[in-house]
C-alpha cells in the first residue's frame, strides 16, 4: 500500500475486528452454556415427581453417592477437625485463652470447612463419575439408543442421581461435622493439651444452632451443583476417550469452582442478613 | 399416484464445512427391505439417525404415512409418538453396559409398554430365541462377543415390535454364517410381521441376499435406486467398482455415453503398458 498511515489503520482496524469476533465469540459460547445448564436443570426439575416409578434407581445412586462416599469424607474430616484445632491454637497464641478454642473451631467447621469440604470430596468422587459415565454412554450410542427405544434419559439417568446428591450431600455434612468433632476434640486433649471439660464449655459457648443449620441446608446447592456439572459436561462431551477425559476434568473444575461462588454467595446473603 | 410408506425428500445435512448430505431422496414402500450401501464416512448412517429423529435435517423432509415425520423445523419432542413405531440396531449394538441382557430387554418393555411381568419374561426368552441366543439372559454386555452383542440389541429392539426397523451395519460384526443368520432373519421379520427395513451396510452380498431395492449413497447424493439385478446391470463405472470391491476405477467417465469410448480396449492397454499385447482373437 502506498500510504503507510492508511495501513496501519487498517491493521488496526482489522486487528479490532478480530478482537470484537473473540469476544463475541466468547459470549456466545458462555451464553449457550448457561443456555443448556438451564434447560438441564428444567428437565430435571420437572421429572422430580416421576421418581416414585422408579425408586429404586435413585437408591441404588443414594447408596452409591452416600454410603459409598462415607469413608473418603470420614478421613478428609477427621484432619478437618484436627487441623482446625492445631491453626486456632496457634492464632491464638499468647492473646486469646484457649477457653474460646472450642468456640472458633466449632464456628469454622459448622459453617464453612466441613459442608464445602464435603462438597469437594464428593465433587470429585462423582461429578467426575456422572460426567464419565454419561460421555461414554454418548461414545457408544446408548444415549441414542434410549431415545430411540423413547426411553427419557433425563428421567432415568440425571434424574435419580441429582435427587441423590441433593438428599445425600446434607447426610454427609452431619457425618462430617461429628467426626471432625471427634477428631478437633482428640487433637485438642492430647495435642494442645486443653482438657475436654475446657474445650466442650467453650464449644458450648456461643453454638447456635441456626448456623448448622445453615452449613447443612447450604450442602443441598452443593450437591445440585455436582449433578448438574457433571450430567452437563457428559452431555457437551465430544465422542472418543479424549472427549470423556476433558469432560470429567471440566465436571470437577466447574464444580469446585461454582460451589465456592454459591458458598460465597449464600455467606453474603444469608450470613449478612443475620448481622 | 400411491402415496409411499416412507419418504424422504431432498434431505441435507452438513458437520461443520462438511455437506455429508447434499440432496437425498428415497421412497420406500411398506413392507420393503432397502439396502442403503456407500463407502464409509459418507453419510450412511446420518440418514438413519434422520429418519429417527436424533438429528434434524438442515433442509428436506421426512414423511411418513403423509404425515412429515422430520424437518428443520421440527422438534424432537414432537417425535415422541412416531417413534415408538420405529426401532434400531445400533453399529456397536449400544446394550446398556449397566444392565445384564435380560434387564436391557426388559428394560423398555417394563418402562414403555403396559405388560406383566410374565409376558415379559416369555418375550425375552422368545427374543433372545429369535436371534439364535439362549441362557444368557443374566450375563452383563461387557462379557459378549460383538456378534452376540448386535444380536442382543436386535432383540431388543424386536422385543417392541417396531413396524420400521433401520440396521445400521448389522453384519459388519459377524462371521458369515451369523451375519447369513441375520438376514434370513430380516427377510423373516418382514414375512411375518410384515416389517419395514432400512439397512446401512456395505457388505454387498448380504444386501444383494436380503434387499428387495438397493440404493446407492455417493457424494451426499442417492446415485442409484434399484433392484439388485438392476445394479448388478448398471453400467455406472463407480457402481459396478464398488459393488465388485475394486481398489482402482480404471475408467472413470462423465456420463454414459463417454463410458462406450473409455472401455475402448486399445485405450486401456495404453494405460496399462504391463497388459498382454493384443492378441488375434480380440475384436
Amino acid at each position: 500500500m502506498k500510504n503507510p498511515g492508511l495501513a496501519l489503520v487498517t491493521n488496526i482496524l482489522i486487528n479490532a475486528g478480530k478482537l470484537f469476533y473473540g469476544i463475541v465469540d466468547v459470549i456466545g459460547i458462555f451464553l449457550r452454556h448457561v443456555k443448556y445448564i438451564s434447560d438441564l436443570i428444567y428437565n430435571t426439575i420437572i421429572r422430580v415427581p416421576l421418581l416414585v416409578k422408579n425408586v429404586n434407581l435413585t437408591t441404588h445412586q443414594m447408596y452409591i453417592i452416600g454410603v459409598e462416599s462415607l469413608p473418603l469424607v470420614a478421613v478428609t474430616s477427621v484432619f478437618v477437625g484436627g487441623e482446625a484445632v492445631i491453626q486456632a491454637n496457634f492464632q491464638f497464641a499468647g492473646m486469646v485463652p484457649l477457653r474460646y478454642l472450642g468456640y472458633a473451631v466449632s464456628k469454622s467447621l459448622v459453617t464453612e470447612l466441613c459442608p464445602v469440604l464435603t462438597a469437594f470430596v464428593v465433587s470429585s468422587r462423582i461429578s467426575t463419575a456422572i460426567a464419565a459415565e454419561i460421555g461414554s454412554m454418548k461414545t457408544s450410542e446408548q444415549l441414542d439408543a434410549m431415545t430411540c427405544l423413547s426411553l427419557d434419559s433425563f428421567r432415568y439417568l440425571i434424574m435419580p442421581k441429582f435427587v441423590a446428591c441433593v438428599l445425600m450431600l446434607p447426610v454427609l455434612v452431619i457425618f462430617s461435622e461429628l467426626i471432625a468433632f471427634i477428631g478437633s476434640i482428640i487433637t485438642a486433649m492430647f495435642f494442645i493439651d486443653v482438657s475436654l471439660y475446657v474445650y466442650l464449655t467453650g464449644l458450648k459457648l456461643f453454638f447456635s444452632l441456626p448456623d448448622m443449620i445453615i452449613g447443612i441446608l447450604k450442602t443441598t446447592v452443593f450437591g445440585a451443583i455436582i449433578a448438574i456439572t457433571g450430567a452437563h459436561f457428559g452431555f457437551q462431551s465430544r465422542k472418543g476417550a479424549q472427549g470423556v477425559g476433558e469432560a470429567t476434568t471440566r465436571a470437577v473444575m466447574f464444580s469446585a469452582v461454582l460451589i465456592l461462588f454459591f458458598d460465597f454467595m449464600i455467606a453474603f446473603f444469608v450470613l449478612k442478613a443475620k448481622f | 399416484m400411491e402415496e409411499s410408506f416412507l419418504k424422504i425428500e431432498h434431505l441435507k445435512k452438513h458437520f461443520g464445512s462438511n455437506q455429508v448430505l447434499i440432496d437425498v431422496n428415497i421412497d420406500i414402500n411398506k413392507g420393503e427391505i432397502v439396502s442403503i450401501i456407500g463407502q464409509s464416512g459418507h453419510g450412511k448412517s446420518v440418514i438413519l439417525k434422520n429418519i429417527m429423529g436424533l438429528m434434524l435435517p438442515d433442509g428436506g423432509r421426512i414423511i411418513f404415512e403423509g404425515e412429515v415425520i422430520s424437518s428443520p423445523t421440527k422438534r424432537s419432542e414432537e417425535y415422541e409418538q412416531v417413534r415408538k413405531r420405529f426401532g434400531m440396531l445400533f453399529q456397536g449394538a449400544a446394550l446398556f453396559d449397566s444392565m445384564t441382557v435380560g434387564e436391557n430387554i426388559a428394560f423398555p418393555l417394563r418402562e414403555r409398554t403396559s405388560m406383566s411381568e410374565e409376558e415379559i419374561n416369555k418375550t425375552i426368552v422368545d427374543v433372545l430365541a429369535m436371534v439364535g441366543l439362549h441362557g444368557i439372559e443374566e450375563v452383563m454386555p461387557a462379557e459378549l462377543s460383538g456378534g452376540m452383542r448386535s444380536r442382543v440389541g436386535l432383540a431388543r429392539a424386536i422385543a417392541m415390535k417396531p413396524e420400521v426397523m433401520l440396521y445400521d451395519e448389522p453384519t459388519s460384526a459377524l462371521d458369515p454364517i451369523m451375519s447369513d443368520k441375520i438376514n434370513d432373519l430380516i427377510t423373516d421379520l418382514r414375512n411375518k410381521l410384515n416389517m419395514t427395513s432400512i439397512i446401512v451396510t456395505h457388505d454387498i452380498a448380504s444386501a444383494y441376499k436380503v434387499s428387495d431395492k438397493i440404493a446407492m449413497l455417493h457424494d451426499g447424493k442417492i446415485i442409484f435406486h434399484g433392484t439388485p439385478g438392476e445394479i448388478r446391470a448398471s453400467r455406472n463405472p463407480y457402481i459396478q467398482q464398488f459393488i465388485r470391491g475394486q481398489r482402482k476405477m480404471y475408467y472413470a467417465v462423465e456420463d454414459e455415453k463417454t463410458y462406450e469410448e473409455q472401455v475402448d480396449l486399445d485405450k486401456i492397454r495404453a494405460q496399462t503398458p504391463w497388459a498382454p499385447k493384443r492378441s488375434k482373437f480380440d475384436g
